[in-house]
């Protein structure tokens, strides 16, 4: 398929719209395995919304 | 159930749970039917030529950075207002989605404009509205990050938020209220849209393809924002029991 003179013009801008969105991706699920990491490393302290009363352990 | 009952985040993750992978699936669907109609169904413009098939990521990109920022206007008026729990978990979670979109919106903008308009760049109230839109989002996310405090941080981002949401009517009708290189709109009319359906329906199947990917997005920064609050509130609680008196007096319910 012939995309003609501005081809380059074409490619480049799916292409920036490709790796924003991807990046886009990549920042949600890094963030969200960053928190549940958090999560179960206070949970193995001891510290979770399950566990309402720490104080007196 | 009540719009009110998922001011609950418990709640509201499970909610995000159920409807994500729908989402998600309806996304996936849009963007290859989208992308399958931009590419070869759809024919050159008249005068742009090929160039025309940058329109279907640059016109829904920027439909969606202003809607992103009304979503994020509503969801401040909820802040300020009803104080809903997820009011400013919403604003937070979308503003760099939002700065997402703007950026490939002034990108494509961009790349389209040099093989038409024979320069990347012109100071015209379009464009310029646009990147004072970005540099709000971008002031935004600052805003969140200097601030420990997510309630105290959310009161003052919502607060500057609806301030800068009246760059929207700006953007919106700037190429009306001035003489712009930028053209008038040809979806969005009183009279209907001036497009030939041709490369009109690929538009708009693009355009859904983003809104959905925007709420696919959202809803997943949303779902990580509420954890982050949780495991700041488990961690000041962490913080009592080691040196009890002090991080007690400051924590913040998570929920």
């Amino acid at each position: 398929m012939d995309f003609g003179p501005h081809a380059g013009f074409i490619f480049t801008s799916y292409g920036l719209c490709l790796f924003t969105i991807l990046a886009l991706i990549a920042w949600v699920r890094i963030d969200k395995a960053y928190q549940e990491r958090a999560l179960r490393e206070l949970a193995e302290q001891g510290f979770s919304r399950t566990r309402p009363d720490d104080r007196n352990r | 159930m009540a719009f009110w009952d998922y001011a609950n985040p418990t709640r509201f993750l499970r909610l995000v749970q159920v409807v994500l992978p729908w989402l998600i699936g309806l996304c996936i669907v849009a963007f290859a039917a989208g992308l399958y109609m931009a590419f070869f169904t759809a024919p050159q413009d008249y005068q742009q030529g090929n160039t025309v098939r940058i329109m279907y990521i640059h016109v829904p990109a920027a439909w969606l950075c202003m809607m992103c920022y009304t979503v994020m206007s509503i969801s401040s008026i909820g802040t300020l207002v009803w104080k809903h729990p997820l009011a400013d978990v919403s604003a937070k979670a979308a503003a760099p989605i939002g700065a997402a979109f703007t950026f490939m919106a002034l990108v494509t903008g961009s790349l389209w404009g040099k093989p038409m308009w024979g320069t990347y760049w012109v100071w015209d109230a379009r464009l310029t509205s646009v990147l004072v839109l970005l540099i709000m989002y971008l002031g935004l996310m600052t805003l969140w990050r200097t601030m420990d405090d997510p309630i105290k941080a959310g009161k003052a981002a919502a607060v500057l938020t609806l301030v800068g949401a009246l760059n929207l009517p700006v953007i919106k009708f700037s190429v009306d209220w001035w003489n712009t290189l930028h053209q008038p709109a040809s979806v969005v009319r009183m009279d209907g849209p001036t497009i030939h359906p041709d490369i009109l329906w690929p538009l708009l199947v693009m355009a859904l393809a983003f809104t959905l990917l925007f709420f696919v997005l959202h809803l997943m920064a949303m779902r990580n924002e509420i954890l982050r609050r949780r495991v700041r509130a488990l961690r000041m609680r962490a913080a009592s029991v080691a040196q009890p008196g002090t991080a007690a007096a400051t924590a913040q319910p998570a929920e």
